[in-house]
């Protein structure tokens, strides 16, 4: 009896490395923000345009590959993601969906005057609902939606070079296709 | 070139350290001296080679030599000298280059003191460092080679991690490590007790020395880290329980026990077995903490390179380490024989108190820290274990180990008098209902644990300040006869009163947070904040560009009955390479509490959020850390530890005649 009391170390140790173990399982990164609308359908949304003309909805965009990119003129980050965003809309000509998140129209329409404007269509979010719909956790956001109207990916923070050609221009090729 | 000697000279390390865990193991078994006397030599062989290895390494870091990728992915020759040197142990490779190099420094270290160690003892420990060697170098050396050469050098590196640019880290790094590796002598002084089958006093004073000294380092190295996630992070938190931090927290707690315990097998010769088995789970956590951070198994802001093959072959050491020497420590330590009988109210009595208490509290953040990990790894949703489990389980477990610090030192050996203990210790209990008191008084109604926390601080260092009064016999001899007794002293007693005055300031300063005022607001441009009798203006904001950020630097004038007092700075830094956000906080830092300033993210409309607070007494946590440090070094310092056998029996004569 004693002598087991001391075999109680090791295998509480073992017990611990098994779980050790099994935490190092391959394709398991703990530093992803899962999002809770990954593959299912965008929130309804109703967004008057920037530029004026109709409004902005989750219905406008059915039936095409969307990006949506959530942006505000006092984000510093967004001055950073600026230029990729300026590279996609004239190199690759997609057809970015700008959502101006918590920002006047006048900051907004002054900003992408002074730094050239990458979007086909903005959105104005004025007081954040759809940015909460979405559950925007800070901008920059960037969403994918493929052309049955579906969230697929979220990359929160800026878009860099990087991930742009790794991820977000990969993905897009597959969503065209099917 | 140099580069190459380095890498070379780490593969003969590995060479060394494979001669150094074998021969002295098989010499010490068949008591034969010449294969004993391979271990010293090889030790000292290894301190070099390994030095060299890291010297290289220094060397690439400081002359930009961008041939090698580990200075690319973490260097600039925009750096100053400080952060080119950091710079090669803030990245993965090469911090575990510095691990190794600490080992190597603590073997040497051992096998230059150890001259009055037993020879088959001296050699099965330089033998188990030996071992432990070998794994990191494999790993180093396979999975994580910081010498590794592009024939494509680029013009200049990507740069350090910018949140990890700062003196405060710079340091922070070597002191953790020093703790965490210095607790591999202790390790292998347990596994070379294991396999000789005994343990005595003899060995626990030579164990001790080294274990205070590890604890030393580990204390200072914890304070940096939490100082540095104070006045970096931004959110006016000193400790945010992230698992990082808790790998470095739970060794701390096993080794306080450990140094703790070890004085009991030393004075009374009991508690063999436990002492064992505490300095192998000491370092044990150590090794834990280095896996969950270079594994990246577990979510933490201490994000460093994530790769599933290092954690694999961590996992393996871990099992061949930790599963090899408690299975040691299963099959041998039912032999060990007992000591000393004593009462439970007695020295020894609140020493496994002590011990009870402090292994609690590791067990209590050890489960708090994994329990996502055991979650997820069954399958079950992904959370995060925050600070209100810590603070509901750790807190009421450090209420008695404040009670047991004042009162133990107070206790005889063997059998104590609890009452006579209560009695000596009237001054501090009055100073606690004192402080309890007055506090109250000032808040009213306002928040009794951390009342009761402050009034519990008061008692342990009142029953520290006793506990030295009590030896020089103040007041109760004439004042020449106790500047007599104070003077002869051993310094042990006095490192003993310093920790344990540390710790309760230490603990003022974690109780004075309940106290703190936080104001988080949008304040527009000339609009003020109030907070803690002080006026904040937002004068105004600058978006400055930096060499490799761009910031937005606020001018806050801080005014207290209209005087202008101080004029703070506050940013916010974007770093382009990185992809990450720093803020540089304000803080005025007094001795009675702290004015903080964070700037937060404009709202668009001409404001800005200002996160400002009042801490009272937050700076004595890192006093106190220091304090207690301190203690331990003065305990160092003790001639018992400096001297032969023959003196040191004198030595405890005197010590005893103190007492």
């Amino acid at each position: 009896m004693r002598k087991t009391l001391y075999l109680l170390p090791v295998l509480l140790f073992l017990v611990i490395a098994g779980y050790f173990a099994l935490g190092l399982q391959p394709g398991r990164d703990p530093h992803e923000l899962p999002s809770a609308l990954i593959d299912k359908p965008l929130p309804d949304f109703d967004l008057p345009a920037l530029a004026g003309g109709p409004n902005i909805s989750n219905a406008s965009l059915k039936g095409q590959v969307a990006v949506i990119n959530f942006f505000a003129s006092w984000c510093v980050p967004c001055k950073i993601e600026h230029p990729v965003l300026m590279r996609l809309a004239t190199k690759e000509k997609l057809p970015l969906i700008g959502i101006a998140y918590k920002d006047a129209v006048e900051d907004s329409q002054r900003e992408l005057a002074k730094g050239g404007d990458p979007y086909v269509r903005i959105g104005v979010d004025r007081k954040g609902a759809a940015g909460f719909d979405f559950g925007v956790y800070g901008v920059p956001e960037t969403y994918v939606v493929d052309k049955s109207g579906h969230i697929r990916k979220r990359f929160v923070g800026p878009l860099n070079a990087d991930t742009v050609e790794k991820e977000l221009l990969p993905l897009l090729r597959e969503l065209n296709r099917s | 070139m140099i580069i190459e000697l380095g890498h070379f000279a780490l593969i003969l390390a590995l060479a060394v350290a494979l001669v150094q865990s074998v021969v002295p193991v098989i010499g010490a078994a068949r008591h034969d001296h010449a294969w004993m006397a391979v271990a010293r030599p090889a030790a000292l062989a290894q301190f070099l080679l390994v030095g060299l290895a890291m010297a290289a390494l220094t060397f690439a870091y400081v002359t930009s030599d961008f041939t090698v990728i580990n200075v690319i992915q973490n260097s600039h020759t925009d750096k100053p000298l400080l952060y080119k040197v950091s710079g090669v142990w803030g990245n993965h490779e090469g911090s575990m280059l510095l691990w190794v190099f600490i080992l190597a420094l603590c073997s040497a270290a051992v096998a230059i003191f150890s001259g009055n160690l037993p020879r088959e003892l001296r050699a099965r420990v330089l033998a188990v460092q030996g071992m432990i060697s070998v794994g990191f170098l494999l790993f180093i050396l396979f999975t994580s080679n910081p010498f590794l050469r592009t024939a494509n050098p680029p013009m200049n590196g990507h740069g350090l991690n910018p949140v990890l640019q700062d003196p405060g880290l710079a340091f922070h790094p070597p002191f953790l490590y020093l703790g965490y590796v210095g607790f591999s002598v202790s390790f292998a002084f347990a596994v070379a007790a294991l396999i000789e089958g005994r343990v005595d006093a003899a060995w626990a004073r030579w164990v001790r020395p080294w274990a205070l000294a590890s604890w030393c380092a580990l204390t200072v190295g914890i304070a940096l880290g939490s100082w540095w996630a104070y006045y970096t992070l931004g959110w006016g938190g000193w400790w945010f329980w992230d698992p990082v931090e808790n790998a470095s927290f739970m060794p701390w707690l096993v080794g306080t026990a450990l140094i703790h315990s070890a004085i009991v097998v030393e004075k009374r010769d009991t508690l063999k077995s436990w002492t064992i088995l505490l300095a192998i789970i000491t370092f044990s956590l150590s090794l834990v903490g280095t896996f969950l951070v270079r594994s990246g198994v577990l979510t933490s802001v201490h994000a460093f390179a994530v790769d599933p093959a290092r954690g694999t072959f961590i996992l393996l050491l871990l099992l061949v380490a930790i599963g090899g020497s408690l299975s040691l420590y299963a099959a041998r330590a039912p032999a060990l024989q007992s000591g000393g009988v004593f009462a439970p109210i007695s020295r020894e009595g609140a020493l496994v108190l002590n011990n009870v208490l402090l292994t609690s509290a590791a067990a209590t953040v050890f489960l708090g820290t994994l329990y996502p990990l055991f979650l997820d790894a069954v399958g079950g949703p992904k959370i995060t274990v925050g600070p209100p489990y810590f603070d509901t389980t750790f807190g009421p477990i450090m209420v008695p180990v404040l009670i047991a610090v004042a009162g133990g030192p107070l206790l005889a050996w063997k059998r104590g008098d609890l009452l006579g203990a209560m009695q000596r210790l009237w001054i501090a209990f009055a100073a606690a209902l004192l402080v309890g008191l007055g506090c109250l008084y000032a808040t009213y109604g306002g928040p009794v644990l951390a009342v009761l926390g402050l009034a519990l601080a008061a008692f342990t260092a009142m029953g520290a300040v006793v506990e030295w009064t009590d030896r020089v016999k103040l007041f109760r001899i004439p004042l020449g006869e106790s500047a007599r007794r104070a003077l002869h002293l051993p310094r042990s007693a006095y490192g003993m009163t310093l920790a344990h005055i540390g710790l309760a300031v230490s603990a003022a300063g974690i109780a004075a947070a309940a106290f703190s005022v936080e104001r988080i607001e949008v304040v527009k441009l000339g609009a003020t904040l109030d907070i803690g009798g002080y006026t904040m203006r937002l004068a105004k904001v600058d978006e400055i560009p930096g060499p490799n950020f761009v910031a937005e630097d606020a001018t806050v004038e801080v005014t207290r009955n209209g005087a202008l007092v101080w004029v703070a700075h506050p940013q916010r830094r974007f770093f382009e390479v990185q992809q990450q956000t720093t803020s540089l906080t304000a803080i005025r830092s007094g001795v009675f509490a702290d004015l903080y300033i964070a700037v937060g993210e404009s709202d668009g409309q001409g404001g800005w959020t200002i996160r400002a607070y009042h801490k009272p007494l937050i700076s004595w946590i890192w006093l106190g850390a220091l304090i207690m440090a301190g203690g331990g070094i003065v305990s160092l310092s003790d001639r018992r530890w400096r001297i032969g056998a023959a003196a040191r029996q004198r030595g405890a004569a005197v010590a005893q005649a103190a007492e």
